[in-house]
C-alpha cells in the first residue's frame, strides 16, 4: 500500500540499525524518551525494539491523551451525563477510563445516553437532530485534538446553536515535558518529539528542551521507519555532543506550526492556571478552559460539576510510569490486579497506553523472542 | 448495591488477590525489591511468569451489568462464556467450547450449532442478515467436518418492521440455503413492541452428520503444524463498519459472507492431515488463532506478510486505527495441519473458488504456550492477544 510501506520496509531498517549500533559508545548506556504515546503503540505494534542495540532503552512518556485525565475529571464527566436530558459524546478511547464509579461503559450499561464520536463535529450532528436534548462533548487530547474542538465551538456559534457544550480537559505537552525534566528520579538523554501535537504548535516550543537541559530533540513521525531514523538522528547528536531541536517529520510538520489551529484555539479556548494530571500531579498553565466570549458553550458553566479531586488507587503506579521512571511491568499491579479488561489506571486503558501496548504486544523478553523466532 | 459501592469492590478484589500473589511470592524470595535485587531481564521474566498465572485463574465476569465488551468475541466475551454458561452448563459435550457440538445418536455421528444474528445495517454490500444467518451457521457445522442437512430459523420482529424487507430476507435465506445444499426444516416468530428490538433478529440452528472417524479440533494442534487462511481476511467487518456510512469512508468492498461447505469437503477428502478448522467470524483471525494456542497449550508464530488482506481493507484499519487480524469474516476459514500436508491443503484450497487466494501464515510452536506471536511486516515481533471489546479506534 502506497504511503505505508514505504515506511515499514524491513531492509532500511536494517541498515538503519546497524548504524545506530555503531554510534553506541562502549560501555554506555542510553535512555531515550517518546514523548507521544503513539510512537509508544507504533514501537510495540512493529516491533521495533528488536532492532535496537541493549545499550538503548527506550523510556514512554507523558503524551497519552486518556491516561493523563484524572479520576476526579472522569467523575465530573460522569456526572454531567447523569443530568437530565444529557446526551454525553465521546472519542472511543475514553469509554472504558475508570473514574471511582466505573466507566462510561459502565454507565452506558445502566442506561445513560453516552455515545461514542469519531470527530466532535459528529456531536454538533447529534445536537442538531436532538433539539430537546443537551448535548456534551468529553473533549480530550493534547493540541493534537484541541484545534478540532476550537472549530465545532465556532461552528456551533456560527450556528448559534444552544443545546451543544463541550467538557474541556485538553491539555498542553510543554509543561508535561517541563515537569518530567525537572522530576529528579529519571536521567534522559533525548526526547523524540511528538509529531502530531508538533502539526499544530511546530517544533519552537521545544527549544528550551536543547537549550536550557542540554537534551536533544528530534520531533518524530509515526511509522516505524520514522522513528528509528528519529533515533539515529539522535544518537548522531549525542554522539557528537550537540544537543538541537530536529525534525524528522517534516513531511508533515512545518517549523512554526499551523497558525490557523493555533488561532482557532487561542480564539476559543485560554489557559487554566493550573491543571490535575494523573500521576504527575498539578501542573500549572498546562490546560485549556472556554474562553469568557464562549461560555455558553462550557459545560463546566452550564452545569454544576463536582469538582472533587479523587486520588489514584493506592497500588496504581501510572504517575510513575507516564514519567518514564517505572517500565510498564515493574508498576507492582501490571498484568495481575490491573489488565486491558479491569484497567485500575489509565496507562492500561488507550491502545497508545504504555503498559496496554506493552501488555498486548510485548510481553515477552527480548530473550525470550529471539529464542522463539530463530528456532 | 450502589455503582460506587461495587467498583470498589472488584478494585479491592484484585488488589487483594495481587497482595496474596505478592506475599507467596516473598516468601519464595522471588519478589522484586526483596533484599538483594535481581537482574532486570530476570526480574521481567518474574513478573511475566505471575502474568501468566494470572490469566489462568478460574474466569471471573467483574462487571456488574452486561456491556458491549461481551458481545465482542475477544476476551470478556470468553470470561463471560466460561464462568456464567460454561460453569452451569458444564458437561463433556460443551467443554471443548467448539464451534459445534458433536453429538453420537446410536450409530449416527451429528454435529449441533446455533447461532443469532443481530447485524446492523441489516442490508450491506454482498449479503444481508438472512443469507448471513445461513451462512453462519452452515459454516460452524463445516468446521466441526460435518455435513450441514437441516436448518431451524427463529424470528424476533419489531412492531413495525416493512413486510417487503423481511420478504427480502427471507428470500435470500432460502437462496443460501440452496446454495449451501441445506433446508430450513422448523421456524418460530415472535413480534415485540416497537423500540424493543432493531428492526429484525434471526437465530438459526443446524444439524450435521460427521464423516466416519473425523475428529477436528483446536486441542489437537502440535508444534510444527502449518496454519492456513483460506482467502483475504477482514473484508465483512469492514464492509459492515462502512455501511454503517458513520465513517465517511467509501471503498468498492463487499461482504466475504459464504457457505464453506463445499470448501471444507474438498479439503478433507485430499488431505487426511487436518486437525482443527475454525471460521474466523468476531474476534477476526487473531482471536482464532489464540484460541489454538490455548486450547492445544502451544505457542503460534505467524508472518504478518503472508497473511492476506485486501488493500481496501487495510486502507480502511489504518485508517481507523484497527488491525485486519481482529476484524470479523464471515466466508474464511483457519485450517491447522500437519506440516507434511500442508502443500496438499493448500492446492485442495486453492483449487475451490473460495479458496483461490488461501495462504499458509504460519506454524505451531512448542514454545512459548499459549502465547501468539507475529512476525510484523517490518521485521520485529509482538504478541498478538485477544482483544478485550471492540476495537476502538485512535483518538491521535
Amino acid at each position: 500500500m502506497r504511503f505505508v510501506d514505504e515506511f515499514r520496509d524491513a531492509d532500511k531498517a536494517h541498515a538503519l540499525s546497524a548504524k545506530i549500533t555503531a554510534l553506541c559508545e562502549p560501555g554506555r548506556q542510553y535512555k531515550l524518551m517518546e514523548v507521544c504515546g503513539g510512537h509508544t503503540h507504533t514501537i510495540y505494534k512493529h516491533g521495533l525494539e528488536d532492532y535496537l542495540p541493549e545499550q538503548i532503552t527506550l523510556v514512554h512518556g507523558p503524551g497519552c491523551p486518556v491516561c493523563v485525565i484524572p479520576m476526579g475529571r472522569v467523575d465530573d464527566a460522569m456526572a454531567l451525563a447523569a443530568e437530565p436530558d444529557v446526551i454525553m459524546t465521546s472519542f472511543g478511547d475514553m469509554m472504558r477510563v475508570p473514574g471511582s464509579n466505573g466507566s462510561f461503559f459502565d454507565a452506558k450499561a445502566q442506561g445513560t445516553d453516552i455515545r461514542m464520536v469519531y470527530s466532535p463535529l459528529d456531536s454538533l450532528k447529534i445536537a442538531r437532530k436532538n433539539p430537546d436534548k443537551r448535548v456534551v462533548f468529553m473533549a480530550i487530547g493534547f493540541e493534537t485534538t484541541a484545534p478540532s474542538t476550537a472549530m465545532t465551538v465556532l461552528r456551533a456559534a456560527a450556528e448559534g446553536l444552544d443545546n451543544f457544550s463541550i467538557f474541556c480537559n485538553h491539555v498542553t505537552i510543554v509543561p508535561a515535558i517541563k515537569a518530567i525534566l525537572d522530576s529528579p528520579d529519571l536521567r534522559l538523554d533525548g526526547f523524540l518529539g511528538p509529531g502530531h501535537v508538533s502539526t499544530v504548535i511546530g517544533c519552537r516550543p521545544y527549544e528550551f528542551i536543547a537549550r536550557d537541559y542540554g537534551k536533544p530533540v528530534v520531533v518524530a513521525g509515526f511509522e516505524p521507519l520514522d522513528i528509528l531514523q528519529s533515533i539515529y538522528m539522535l544518537m548522531l547528536q549525542l554522539s557528537r555532543g550537540e544537543s538541537t531541536v530536529e525534525n524528522q517529520y517534516s513531511r508533515v510538520v512545518p517549523w512554526n506550526g499551523n497558525t490557523v489551529a493555533l488561532k482557532a484555539i487561542g480564539q476559543t479556548m485560554e489557559l487554566r492556571p493550573y491543571f490535575e494530571w494523573r500521576g504527575l500531579g498539578f501542573i500549572s498553565h498546562s490546560a485549556l478552559k472556554v474562553r469568557e466570549q464562549y461560555a455558553k458553550f462550557d459545560a463546566e458553566l452550564l452545569f454544576s460539576v463536582p469538582g472533587v479531586r479523587v486520588a489514584d488507587p493506592k497500588a496504581c503506579q501510572c504517575g510513575e510510569v507516564l514519567k518514564g521512571v517505572l517500565k510498564p511491568w515493574e508498576c507492582k499491579v501490571f498484568g495481575t490486579a490491573c489488565t486491558p479488561e479491569t484497567p485500575i489506571g489509565t496507562c492500561m486503558v488507550s491502545p497508545e497506553g504504555a503498559c496496554a501496548a506493552y501488555y498486548n504486544y510485548g510481553r515477552l523478553t527480548r530473550h525470550r523472542v529471539k529464542e522463539a523466532t530463530t528456532s | 448495591m450502589t455503582a460506587d459501592q461495587q467498583n470498589a469492590g472488584w478494585v479491592a478484589d484484585a488488589l487483594r488477590v495481587h497482595e496474596e500473589q505478592a506475599r507467596e511470592e516473598e516468601a519464595r524470595g522471588t519478589r522484586h525489591g526483596s533484599p538483594q535485587p535481581l537482574p532486570g531481564t530476570v526480574r521481567e521474566e518474574l513478573v511475566l511468569e505471575r502474568i501468566d498465572r494470572a490469566r489462568r485463574s478460574r474466569p471471573r465476569v467483574k462487571e456488574e451489568r452486561i456491556t458491549m465488551s461481551h458481545g465482542a468475541g475477544g476476551k470478556a466475551t470468553q470470561t463471560l462464556i466460561e464462568a456464567i454458561f460454561l460453569d452451569e452448563f458444564r458437561n463433556p459435550l460443551l467443554e471443548p467450547l467448539e464451534d459445534a457440538a458433536r453429538l453420537q445418536i446410536g450409530e449416527a455421528r451429528l454435529a449441533l450449532t446455533t447461532d443469532s444474528y443481530v447485524v446492523s445495517p441489516l442490508f450491506f454490500p454482498g449479503g444481508c442478515i438472512g443469507d448471513l444467518a445461513v451462512n453462519g451457521t452452515v459454516n460452524d457445522l463445516a468446521m466441526s467436518g460435518a455435513t450441514p442437512l437441516f436448518l431451524s430459523a427463529g424470528f424476533i420482529l419489531e412492531e413495525g418492521f416493512p413486510v417487503a424487507d423481511l420478504t427480502r430476507i427471507v428470500r435470500s435465506m432460502r437462496e443460501a440455503a440452496d446454495a449451501a445444499g441445506v433446508q430450513v426444516v422448523t421456524g418460530d416468530t415472535k413480534v415485540v413492541e416497537k423500540g424493543k428490538a432493531d428492526g429484525c433478529y434471526i437465530n438459526t440452528a443446524g444439524v450435521g452428520s460427521i464423516g466416519h472417524g473425523l475428529d477436528l479440533g483446536v486441542a489437537n494442534a502440535q508444534p510444527g503444524d502449518a496454519i492456513i487462511v483460506s482467502g483475504p481476511i477482514g473484508d465483512h467487518g469492514v464492509t459492515i463498519m462502512l455501511a454503517r456510512g458513520e465513517l465517511d469512508i467509501e471503498a468498492d468492498l463487499s461482504s466475504d459472507t459464504a457457505p464453506l461447505n463445499g470448501l471444507v469437503a474438498g479439503l478433507l477428502s485430499a488431505t487426511p492431515g487436518v486437525r482443527a478448522l475454525r471460521d474466523a467470524t468476531r474476534g477476526g483471525v487473531a482471536t482464532i488463532l489464540n484460541e489454538i494456542a490455548k486450547a492445544a497449550n502451544v505457542g503460534v508464530l505467524v508472518s504478518e506478510n503472508e497473511i492476506p488482506v485486501r488493500p481496501e481493507v487495510r486502507g480502511a484499519a489504518e485508517l481507523l486505527g484497527i488491525d485486519p487480524m481482529y476484524v470479523a469474516c464471515e466466508g474464511r476459514l483457519v485450517a491447522v495441519v500437519k506440516q507434511d500436508q500442508a502443500d496438499q491443503s493448500l492446492a485442495a484450497l486453492r483449487a475451490h473458488p473460495l479458496g483461490e487466494q488461501a495462504a499458509v501464515i504460519g506454524q505451531v510452536t512448542a514454545d512459548p504456550p499459549g502465547i501468539v506471536q507475529l512476525k510484523t511486516a517490518f521485521g520485529g515481533t509482538r504478541i498478538v492477544d485477544l482483544l478485550v471489546g471492540d476495537p476502538l479506534p485512535r483518538i491521535c
